[in-house]
């Protein structure tokens, strides 16, 4: 059996689908949060990459490129907010964050 | 080796931003004392100068860096009316910040990358460059909201958005990788051209779903609106009104020209997402507000509102409907502006800063300048003839008529009736109820924000032509 196309993408709609019920599902962490979302971008770059190669075309290779360059900032913006949420409240359990309601 | 210098003068308003906003950062370091209002004022000029560039470019319609970034007379009108937010918003949470003891340079600084962010985002003609500027944007606004990092609330409202803000990328990207998958290409006009023949296929429809939900998340409409009130609330209540204003007008002019420029040939595909988007966000802004005491998440549920009316504009996909959207956003970023200048200037003499709606009361035996305006915004948000408010609910339901969305339109009517009930309530707690707080003296810039919004809504009629004659000829440009 050949490995074609629409085996990549749905490895990288599984891949996704595990990183937004990670995001829903998940009542204990916000660093599990965090891992979910890297994930949903790495199902992206999987995509990109897949569509490149099937369409001989460069553009979903650069942009893979940007996306990972994007995804470590994110990473580093959202592990400092935490940082400052852990010193602010204590914990970082996602039942804890609920000073706001209604 | 290729001149760069052309699209080096295309993009010269962002090149000037992105410049000037490291050589501000470098100096906030460097300089030992307190530079909060050196960096501020300097923002400031910085911001005039781009919004200068922007409003005299001879240049128009022209394409940079390979038909990457656009320059179109679309893009110019809202890129003035972002970096005007942006500049208003610096302007009014000078005293605030300091009042509260945040005076760090670095927020003016970030507020001029996220402005950088949403003018590279409006003048996007192309996925990639729509991500980046998207980025740029979310990332700046992520820590803004974040601004207050000894407080709770605050870091709370950051982690929040930031999480649903990523979530939303990720949901955006993926809708980008199929629709490049589906149509091998990247750049809208290319987009378009594939799919011109009128029918999408199912994955480019996932594709689009996938966009707009993303979009939507950043114009906070039903049902990606869940960070909006929590957000709104936690943050500092400047950084809640640059929320409110400059973002909203960038993410929906990308919202439509993603729509109208890439995917003109399946306009009646991503009309039912936006018809549907428009209806629940309106009706959820007009019942969920009538429950809340504390201001800022009342104006939260409004401005999820009025992004449905705006919606219903785009959902008409003509000319007339971009026009209407145009003028829609124009407005609601004025009447925001003015309204959060009014909640940053309640301040009691007692308690500080105050934001629940019963601190209002009996404002109007206090300060009377105040509680006119601040009526006078509230009507013009409810959308009551002659105020501004009424003109853009107006061209958006004219427009929505004119291509048959009969039933949308009667909707927003209603919610915008239901919608009046809570404005009206806080008219009644200002002019009617006791007096239980006494505020201090407005600062100055606060009070002009406050005075000029006022005008704004009251004389809109007489110096609607031209806004209405420039906002046309922006919708032009996208057809």
């Amino acid at each position: 059996m050949e490995v074609g196309l629409s085996h990549y993408l749905t490895v990288a709609a599984i891949i996704f689908s595990i990183g937004i019920f990670g995001i829903f599902l998940n009542r204990k962490n916000v660093i599990i949060i965090l891992m979910s979302i890297e994930l949903m971008l790495l199902a992206v770059n999987i995509n990109l990459v897949a569509f490149s190669t099937h369409l001989g075309d460069l553009m979903g290779q650069v942009f893979a490129l940007l996306v990972l360059t994007v995804a470590a900032g994110e990473a580093a913006i959202g592990l400092a907010i935490l940082v400052a949420y852990h010193r602010n409240r204590g914990s970082i359990a996602v039942e804890d964050i609920n000073m706001m309601k209604g | 080796m290729t001149d760069l210098t052309p699209d080096l003068m295309t993009i010269l308003p962002e090149l000037v931003l992105a410049v000037g906003a490291m050589a501000l950062l470098m100096l906030g370091v460097f300089r030992k004392e307190d530079s909060f209002d050196l960096i501020s004022t300097l923002s400031l000029i910085l911001l005039a100068v781009a919004g200068g560039l922007v409003v005299f470019s001879t240049q128009t319609g022209e394409t940079a860096f390979n038909g990457q970034f656009t320059n179109d007379t679309f893009a110019r009108f809202m890129k003035a009316l972002t970096i005007f937010g942006s500049a208003v918003t610096v302007m009014m949470s000078v005293t605030f910040m300091k009042r509260r003891q945040i005076q760090r340079f670095e927020y003016p600084v970030l507020v001029v990358l996220a402005t950088l962010g949403m003018c590279m985002m409006i003048s996007a003609n192309d996925l990639v460059a729509l991500y980046m500027g998207l980025e740029l944007q979310s990332l700046a606004l992520y820590v803004v909201a974040a601004f207050n990092r000894d407080s709770v609330r605050s870091s709370e409202a950051g982690l929040k958005y930031f999480v649903l803000g990523a979530l939303s990328s990720g949901m955006l990207l993926y809708g980008a990788s199929l629709i490049y998958g589906f149509t091998g290409a990247t750049q809208f006009d290319a987009i378009a051209g594939v799919v011109a023949n009128g029918s999408a296929g199912l994955g480019l429809l996932f594709g689009i779903v996938f966009v707009v939900a993303g979009l939507a998340f950043k114009v906070s409409a039903v049902p990606f609106h869940m960070w909006t009130p929590d957000v709104y609330e936690g943050a500092p209540t400047p950084v809640t009104a640059f929320f409110a204003a400059a973002p909203k007008v960038a993410a929906m002019a990308i919202f439509t020209r993603v729509l109208v420029e890439a995917f003109p040939g399946v306009t009646s595909d991503w009309q039912q997402i936006v018809v549907f988007i428009a209806i629940a966000s309106m009706v959820l802004g007009a019942f969920a507000a009538i429950g809340q005491n504390n201001i800022k998440r009342l104006m939260a549920y409004s401005s999820i509102g009025h992004m449905g009316f705006a919606l219903v504009g785009l959902a008409a996909g003509t000319a007339e409907g971009v026009r209407g959207v145009i003028i829609y956003m124009a407005i609601y970023m004025i009447m925001t502006l003015g309204t959060f200048a009014c909640i940053l200037a309640m301040r009691s003499k007692d308690e500080g800063q105050v934001e629940d709606i019963s601190d209002l009361a009996g404002l109007a035996r206090r300060d009377k300048l105040m509680a006119l305006v601040l009526a006078l915004l509230l009507f013009s948000l409810a959308g009551i003839p002659p105020l501004a408010g009424f003109f853009g609910k107006f061209f958006v339901f004219v427009a929505a008529i004119k291509e048959g969305l009969v039933a949308l339109a009667v909707i927003g009517v209603l919610a915008s009736v239901v919608g009046a009930y809570y404005y009206l309530r806080i008219i009644k707690i200002m002019y009617l109820d006791e007096p239980v707080q006494e505020f201090e003296q407005t600062p100055r810039e606060i009070r002009l924000v406050i005075t000029m919004s006022g005008v704004f809504v009251l004389a809109f009629v007489l110096f609607a032509r031209p806004i209405i004659t420039a906002a046309e000829a922006a919708a032009a440009s996208l057809f």
